[in-house]
């Protein structure tokens, strides 16, 4: 009953709240684009090409899948810290560190969902393709397009990792008020002060959030992913 | 593949209008004071005698100052005055130190007296000043298990509740996180001559105060808390009650110290010591003294300037 009364507060159109929802939506939104524009291709090249040491690269990507994200952001903040390599830009304890944490984060799930995808794609249609006379990139154009309900999975995964993460940019985002609290953030804060109600809230309107983004992905993609071949 | 990409094109669109007015702002705010004038529309319309400062200062501080809403009713009256921007960093004074000692902030509000002093000799802050205090206070659970209550001083408190944790089967939970209020916690434990942090009956949780409070409400065992932070949370520790307070050794001071130019050359100091003279000021101190009455029936800080 308290997390309702909560959630009626914190949509009576409280600027508070829509900020902290905006900010989340920026800063996941921009580093998924950012890791989705990354993680296709690598994850599409690994999954088409042959070279040494991929057995090795490949691992490393799968690490990379449950790599704790807190420690992304301890190297994240360590970059940007003042003292750090890259220190002058002033990025830190702004959305733009919070973006690069979420999207290393997200770039393994990408690529390696991605990965897996193409390397489902049966091997002779990359072989009669060339045959036909198409070039590399088409044939592996045709073989994403193929593998395309995977890789919206690879998404998905990389959306629903960093929209819910919360030590990576508490630590670079620094959880200030109207600037970088993001609803994981607002959500360790509320609880922090014992207030329960508001912090189931916080955590209702995430689960929605998620939800709206991941039907909208699918709807997109309806007709292959229900279509009765 | 098309609707994947169509896909990223409505994320783009979904993101990016909120993004890009936010994405403005870091570039404009973080920029260093000796850059001269911001060329910002807000700037401009504050017609002050001193453009040259910076319109954001970061402020390092503890939960207790800001979870318990003191700074909330502080800062913004900083704000308006100075037309300088406050972004808040609330987490422990370990972090808050190390973030200072970084130059990441500009200037830090904690509660941990030796460290503070580290801080300043060491060169990576300038000068610390008294801002408030409040205390420390021993929670429990009803009924007082451990019998801690009516010892005579602090050092009796500690050994009856030594001697009892055990047989009366409840814990101590500790910050364990290298707080103000860990570290306040440490020097008590040494200054009573008992080693608890060896007993079974000690937990060491790592978690900020708020987090220990309801843990420990939840565990129903004892820990140290400052009285801020319990009175501003106490409707949702309905198992803990004070069981020991009052003693000097109990204090708790608040202290201001701006991040050293000389060591940081990219820190805001003079909008810093703004900063700290407005803490100091009769009308802050008035204000610290003021808060909380209202709501709790007692301040959770005394003006200490």
């Amino acid at each position: 009953m308290e997390a309702v009364n909560a959630l009626k507060l914190l949509l009576t159109f409280d600027p508070y709240v829509y900020n902290i929802i905006g900010v989340s939506l920026q800063v996941s939104g921009i580093a998924l684009l950012f890791s989705t524009l990354i993680g296709i291709p690598v994850g599409a090249t690994l999954g088409l090409t042959h070279f040494r040491g991929k057995p090795f690269v490949t691992a490393l990507l799968y690490t990379g899948m449950g790599f704790p994200p807190v420690v992304i952001g301890l190297f994240v903040f360590l970059l940007f810290s003042s003292v750090g390599p890259l220190g002058n830009l002033g990025w830190l304890f702004t959305t733009r560190a919070m973006i690069t944490a979420q999207t290393i984060i997200a770039f393994p799930m990408v690529s390696g969902f991605t990965m897996a995808a193409v390397l489902s794609v049966d091997k002779n249609l990359m072989k009669q393709l060339q045959a036909l006379g198409a070039t590399r990139f088409q044939a592996s154009w045709a073989a994403i397009k193929e593998a395309r309900i995977g890789v919206l999975v690879a998404i998905i995964a990389g959306f629903g990792g960093i929209i819910s993460e919360v030590g990576a940019v508490m630590l670079v985002g620094g959880n200030i008020a109207g600037k970088t609290r993001v609803l994981t953030t607002a959500i360790v804060l509320e609880t922090r002060q014992g207030n329960f109600g508001v912090a189931i809230a916080f955590g209702i309107i995430l689960l929605a959030i998620t939800f709206i983004a991941n039907l909208t992905m699918i709807t997109l993609q309806k007709k292959h992913l229900f279509a009765t071949e | 593949m098309k609707k994947i990409l169509i896909l990223c094109v409505v994320l783009i669109i979904m993101m990016v209008p909120v993004g890009c007015q936010q994405m403005a702002d870091p570039e404009v705010e973080y920029s260093d004071g000796d850059e001269g004038p911001v060329d910002n529309g807000e700037i401009k319309e504050v017609p002050g005698p001193e453009p040259e400062y910076a319109d954001t200062i970061v402020l390092a501080t503890t939960t207790s100052t800001y979870d318990s809403g003191l700074l909330n009713e502080i800062i913004p009256v900083f704000e308006s005055r100075h037309g300088i921007e406050v972004d808040i960093l609330s987490m422990g004074t370990g972090q808050a130190i190390e973030v200072g000692k970084r130059g990441d902030c500009d200037i830090i509000l904690v509660h941990a007296r030796d460290l503070e002093d580290k801080f300043v000799e060491e060169g990576y802050g300038t000068e610390r000043r008294d801002v408030m205090y409040n205390d420390f206070v021993f929670l429990g659970p009803a009924g007082d298990p451990a019998e801690i209550k009516g010892s005579a001083d602090l050092e009796e408190a500690l050994q009856v509740m030594v001697e009892h944790m055990e047989s009366a089967g409840v814990v101590f939970t500790s910050r364990g996180d290298n707080s103000g209020t860990h570290v306040k916690e440490e020097s008590l434990w040494s200054y009573a001559n008992v080693e608890a942090e060896e007993q079974e009956w000690y937990t060491s949780l790592g978690q900020g105060m708020g987090d220990t409070l309801i843990t420990t409400n939840e565990m129903a065992g004892y820990t140290l808390t400052d009285r801020g932070t319990f009175l501003s949370m106490m409707d949702n520790l309905p198992n803990l009650e004070i069981v020991f307070e009052g003693d000097e050794l109990l204090a708790n001071p608040y202290g201001i110290i701006p991040v050293n130019p000389a060591k940081h050359p990219g820190v805001n100091y003079e909008e810093a010591m703004l900063l700290v003279d407005f803490f100091i000021s009769e009308e802050a101190q008035e204000m610290i003294g003021e808060f909380g009455k209202d709501t709790f029936g007692q301040p959770l800080f005394f003006p200490d300037a």
